[in-house]
Order: C-alpha cells, then structure tokens, then sequence
C-alpha cells in the first residue's frame, strides 16, 4: 500500500518564506535504518492525520554525535554538534520532536551548552499530546487486548525518567500492557548503548539482547513494545535467538498507533 | 581519688581522635589532586539530595530486606553514639553514669539504646549470614576476594562486638540493674552473672566499659583503612553527586574551545599562537588515565563505595559474564589514589613517577569498552556514585589520545565523519525513506 506522505524540508519551508510549528528530527537510523524507516513513516503518517505543521532537515540533518561522545570522542561530538546547531538556529528551530531516544537526550540535554536551545520531545510525548488536545483520535486496533510489554529504552527512561508516556499511549489501545520483573528505572538496557551498536561484544556468556529478551518472554506477550530503534533492532535479533519470531512482534509504541489509526 | 584512668581515657582519646584528624587530612589531600570541578549549582537541589538519599536512606529501602535491615543499623549507630557522650565525660572527670539524675529521662534513653543495641546485633548477624551462608552473589563477585571479602566482615565482626559488651556493660553494673530502669535487654543478661562475686563484677563492668569506648576508637581509625568511609562520606557525596539528567554526560570546555576556533571562518589558521597564557587553557591531556586526570567528585565518590555491588549486580555487562564491574571501577580508582598518595608522603610531598597509572595497571581496555552508558549503576547506587563518568572519561583517553577504540567504533566515527552517519550511506540519501515502502 504505497502512500506518498507529506514531509516537508525545512529549505521549502523557508523558500515558501514559512516557519514550521516542529522540527522532526529523524536520526541517522531512523533515516538509514531499513526496520527503522518504517517507525519513522509510521511516526510522519500520524503527524500527516494530525495536520501537524512540521518540517525535517532532509540532506541537511547531520548524526547528532550521540555515539561518538559515548565512545570517547568528544571532538567529533562536538563538531557533529556545533554544525547541527548553526542549521538548527539558522533556522530558528523552537520546538523539536524525535522518534529516537539518544537523539533526545542529546538534543535536549548536551546541546544547550554548546549553544543549541530547544525544547525536545520524544515522539511518544508528542502523540500523547496530540491526543490530550484532541488532534489525533486512537481508532480500533487489531492489538486490542493483546498482551503487549514495554521495553524502557535506558536515554528515554532512566537518563531522562520518561516512564509514563509511553505506557499511557498503550493503554489508550487498549492493549493489555504487561511488565517485566525489571521495567522503569530498573529495566535492563537492550545492549545497543554507549556504542555497543556498532560494535562485537567483549567476551562473555551471554548476550544483552539475549538477557532482555528473556524477560520480556517470561510476560508471554504477544507484542514487546519499544520506543527507540537500537532497543527495536536488538530485541528483534533477541527474538530471533529464541525462535519466537513467529509468536511474536516487536514494534515501535508509534507503528501501534498508526495500525491504531488505519493508516 | 586515683586519676590514673582519667588520664589514660584522656590519653586514649586524645590518640584515637588525633590519628583519625591526621588520616582525614590525608584523604582530603588525596581528593583534591582531582581536577577542580565547579559544583555551586542547583543548591536547594544538593541539599535536598542530601537529606532524602543519605540522612533519609531513601535509596536504601529499594532493596527491602537489605534497607530496612541497613536503616537499623543505621539508626542505631546515630542514636546509641549519644551514649559516648555519657562515656567520654565519665571517662575523663571519673563520673558514674553522669546523666543518671535525668531521672526517668535517663531510662527512656538508655532503654531506647538497648533496645537498639539489640537490634543492630541482630540485623548485623542476618547481614553475616546473608555474605557468608547465603552467599549473596554481588558479595562473591571478581573483585570482592581476600581484603575486600575480610574487611565487610572485619566491620560486622566489630559492629557485633561493640554491641555486645554496650549490653554486658550495662548487665553487669550493679547500681544501673538497682535502678531498675531502663535496663529493658540487659535484665535478662545479668541473670548469667548471677553467681559472680561483686568484685569480679565491677570488674566485667569496668573492663565491657573499657573495651567499648576503646573498640569505637580502633573502630573510627578503622574507617580510613576500609570501606566503611561511606558512614561519613556519604553525606558529602550525595551533596556533590550529579543533579543533571542521568543521561547528560559533561562537556568538554577545551574541546568546545578548539572546535569553534576551527569552526570560525575569520581565525586566521596561519597566525602565531598568542602567547599571554592562553595556551595554559589547553590541558595536557584529554581524557583521563590516571586518578589526577579525574576531578575531585570523582574521587570522592570512590572513597565512599562502600562495596555493596548494587551496581554490579544491575549492570547489563556484567550480568552477561563480561568483565566490567563498575564497583571495580570504583575500587580500583581507590586503590590507585591510595597508591598515589602514599607515593606523595614517601615523596616529600611530590609525586614521583612510579610508571603505573590507572589505565591499564588497574583497569583494562576490556572493560570500559563493554560499557553501553545505560545508567544502571548510577540508578542503583544509594550514595550517588557516578562510575560512568569515569568510564567515559577513560574512553575518552583511549580515543583522543590514543586513538585505540575497537576497530568497528573507529569505522563507525569515520563514517560520521565522511558522511554524517554512522553507517556508511551517503548524507544525499538521507530523506529517501520518503518515497520507499
């Protein structure tokens, strides 16, 4: 089902002499990342049934810097940064909203001192706003009722104590949320932070991803939810390591909302 | 009247009191060869900090069993050291039991810290059992062999003992049991010495009076040299612990400072460096691997780990057989300044180069790259300790100095680099999803 979506860049927004209400700042996986790119068409369908008035950066948007200045290398970080914020304030962003945690946390968190000051939302935040204020309706979902558990992505919950926003969005579905043992600040990483991404494992007897996956397999779900696209990758592959691929999902709280809405 | 005692009780104070000044001027030494850190901040938010997580223990609780055991001990090592007062003034003016014509008052009190005493000897035996029969994982982990292991239990050993001849004290003395209050435990341990003669009596009394104030003497220049420092710098360190977001890592002003002279169209690259100490702003290094490369929070932080392995036991890396443990990061930042500073004392007061450092000689590559930064540890630790900051400053040694990052982080920063992402896709690429399915 082929869908041309409306995603303004925030260059033809300035060349049609506009300024978009919010920046959508997709990321690096989010704009790479082919299980990624699907959470971020579902996230721009939804911001399209809003009617919300925003624009990305495109070809202009640069990685934050987030797992460079995790890795150790503060140069590129903040040469990553300081570049992302001449666009960012050139364009006199105000208000900016992404579907990726570490974006977030950076975004929100590190690039203040650095001379980039933005009021920063995680996607779930901004769809349960979207909903508070009556924009955006959540329809029938074939997941109602299901057993769904959420995984905490560590920059959305512990670095930044956003538990509840999620987790309110999948109750408005009406799933039947289930936690792990460990959720909310105790809720073990994916494995994919602080560079891990992109790199093999020390040795060890165990993978993270594996670690997680088990708990989340102790709740019986039918779907592990999760809000950040490294979490999404790593407890997929965990799935995969435990032949539950066919039983059960990993989505974004975003691709559930936009099955929600039909789109 | 024979001052003999009174002048030894004075002497004993007097020593006891003055090496433990002399040890905590060493320890404020050793934490000041951290980096100055600025922390006048968010004051309202420090103190606050302060109260809820150290003097109200309002982390400790997380783990039920171990918090509530931990708040008795606690409360009781607070409220009974009311009795040294009592003690210390007996002691040095040859005084019976000074307070004693508080009346009822006084039995209240000394009830109170019997009842107390008992508790603490309890929960200080389930916290034996729980190291030692039970066998506790996190008490068994790696770093936590010969003095590590012995000193958790040289410190309950001596929390048992002193508790005990408080309450043998108090049984034993004759006119305390006459007065018949207050002595709410110890009227059930008298009975044992109930076919003692007075005589020896006075002399059980006397010798469970000695042995106690002396024991919180040894026990208090006990401290320096073991991990039980976190009774006094806990208060300090959740004072001075991180009050940003958990997942704000600190900037680099040197970095920032370079980065905009390379960013500023109008410097002129050619020109002669300026020579009125703005050099002195660059530091020597980036990154950290030693203990003087780390700034003095830091530091402090690893004189107050008291070893609990809450962190360890909540980290992913560890939990999955790799090597890292950041209360090994803790302990061996410890023990790397401890080593630095007995350096500088046998050095008249410098440091000479002992070829060691703490990259490397003490923590391994191995470990700081199986970190994924995800704040477990941070969460866990009920005193506010931050071992991720001192993993990345590390890692930020290893790649700006040295340029040793794993293989595939050093792909992935090029790429960045080239292409603005840390895939190797080109930037012009970067809206296609637009238009894909």
């Amino acid at each position: 089902m082929s869908q041309s979506l409306k995603v303004p860049t925030m260059a033809e927004c300035m060349a049609e002499g506009r300024q978009p209400e919010i920046l959508f700042w997709v990321g690096s996986a989010g704009s790479y990342d082919d299980r990624a790119k699907k959470i971020t068409r579902a996230f721009v369908k939804i911001l399209n049934k809003a009617n919300v008035d925003f624009a990305v950066l495109g070809t202009e948007e640069s990685c934050t810097g987030d797992v460079a200045k995790r890795a150790g290398n503060e140069f590129l970080f903040q040469m990553q940064a300081m570049t992302n914020i001449e666009i960012l304030n050139a364009y006199e962003v105000k208000r900016i909203v992404t579907a990726c945690p570490h974006s977030y946390n950076t975004l929100k968190n590190e690039y203040p001192q650095l001379g980039g000051n933005y009021q920063v939302q995680h996607h779930t935040q901004f769809i349960e706003e979207l909903i508070n204020d009556g924009k955006l309706e959540v329809g029938n979902t074939a997941f109602k009722g299901k057993r769904v558990t959420f995984h905490d992505p560590c920059y959305l919950g512990r670095a930044n104590e956003v538990y509840e926003a999620p987790r309110t969005l999948l109750r408005r579905l009406g799933v039947d949320l289930v936690e792990m043992k460990r959720h909310k600040r105790t809720a073990l990483c994916c494995g994919a932070g602080g560079a891990q991404m992109f790199k093999e494992p020390e040795k060890g007897d165990k993978d993270v991803n594996v670690l997680r996956t088990e708990d989340a397999l102790k709740t019986k779900p039918d779907v592990i939810a999760t809000g950040c696209p490294y979490c999404n990758t790593m407890m997929t592959d965990g799935v995969k390591a435990k032949e539950q691929e066919n039983n059960i999902q990993v989505f974004d709280v975003v691709e559930l909302i936009a099955n929600a809405e039909n789109l | 009247m024979n001052i003999i005692p009174n002048i030894l009780f004075a002497a004993a104070l007097i020593l006891g009191i003055g090496y433990f000044a002399r040890n905590v001027k060493k320890l404020v030494r050793n934490i000041k060869l951290g980096k100055d850190v600025d922390v006048s901040d968010h004051k309202e938010q420090r103190w606050k900090n302060m109260v809820r997580i150290a003097l109200g223990q309002g982390k400790m609780t997380r783990r039920p069993v171990a918090g509530i055991l931990h708040v008795i001990v606690y409360i009781g090592f607070i409220i009974i050291n009311i009795e040294v007062l009592e003690i210390i003034i007996d002691g040095l003016f040859g005084t019976h039991r000074i307070f004693k014509s508080l009346g009822s008052v006084y039995g209240v009190l000394i009830g109170a810290f019997e009842v107390l005493a008992l508790l603490v000897f309890v929960s200080v035996v389930i916290f034996w059992i729980r190291r030692n029969i039970i066998k506790l994982s996190r008490f068994w982990k790696a770093e936590m062999t010969s003095w590590p292991k012995n000193d958790g239990n040289f410190i309950l050993y001596f929390e048992m003992v002193l508790m005990a001849l408080f309450l043998i004290m108090n049984a034993t003395d004759v006119v305390f049991q006459d007065m018949n209050s207050g002595n709410v435990i110890s009227q059930y341990i008298a009975p044992w010495f109930s076919g003692v003669s007075e005589g020896t009596l006075h002399l059980i009394e006397r010798s469970a009076w000695w042995l106690h104030i002396l024991g919180i003497l040894v026990f208090l220049n006990y401290l320096y040299y073991s991990k039980h420092l976190h009774i006094l710098l806990a208060f300090p360190n959740t004072y001075f612990g991180k009050v940003n977001p958990k997942g704000q890592l600190n900037n680099l002003q040197a970095v920032t400072d370079e980065v905009k002279m390379m960013m500023d169209p109008n410097v002129d690259p050619f020109a002669a460096p300026e020579e009125t100490g703005a050099e002195s702003d660059v530091p020597d290094k980036f990154g950290a691997s030693d203990v003087q490369d780390l700034n003095w929070v830091q530091l402090l932080n690893a004189y107050t780990c008291t070893e609990c392995g809450r962190c360890t036991s909540e980290c992913p890396a560890n939990q999955t057989g790799k090597k890292l443990s950041p209360r090994k990061i803790m302990m061996d930042t410890r023990d790397r300044l401890e080593e630095v500073g007995k350096n500088i004392d046998a050095n008249n007061g410098v440091f000479k180069d002992d070829g060691k450092q703490l990259l490397g000689d003490y923590i391994t590559n191995e470990e700081l790259w199986a970190c994924t930064t995800c704040n477990a540890c941070v969460e866990a630790c009920p005193v506010s300790i931050d071992p991720l900051s001192i993993i990345i400053d590390m890692r930020r040694y290893l790649v700006m100095e040295q340029s040793a990052a794993p293989m595939e982080l050093n792909n992935m920063m090029s790429n960045i680099e080239n292409n603005g992402a840390p895939w190797p896709y080109n930037q012009m690429d970067r809206l296609n999803w637009k238009d894909e399915n």
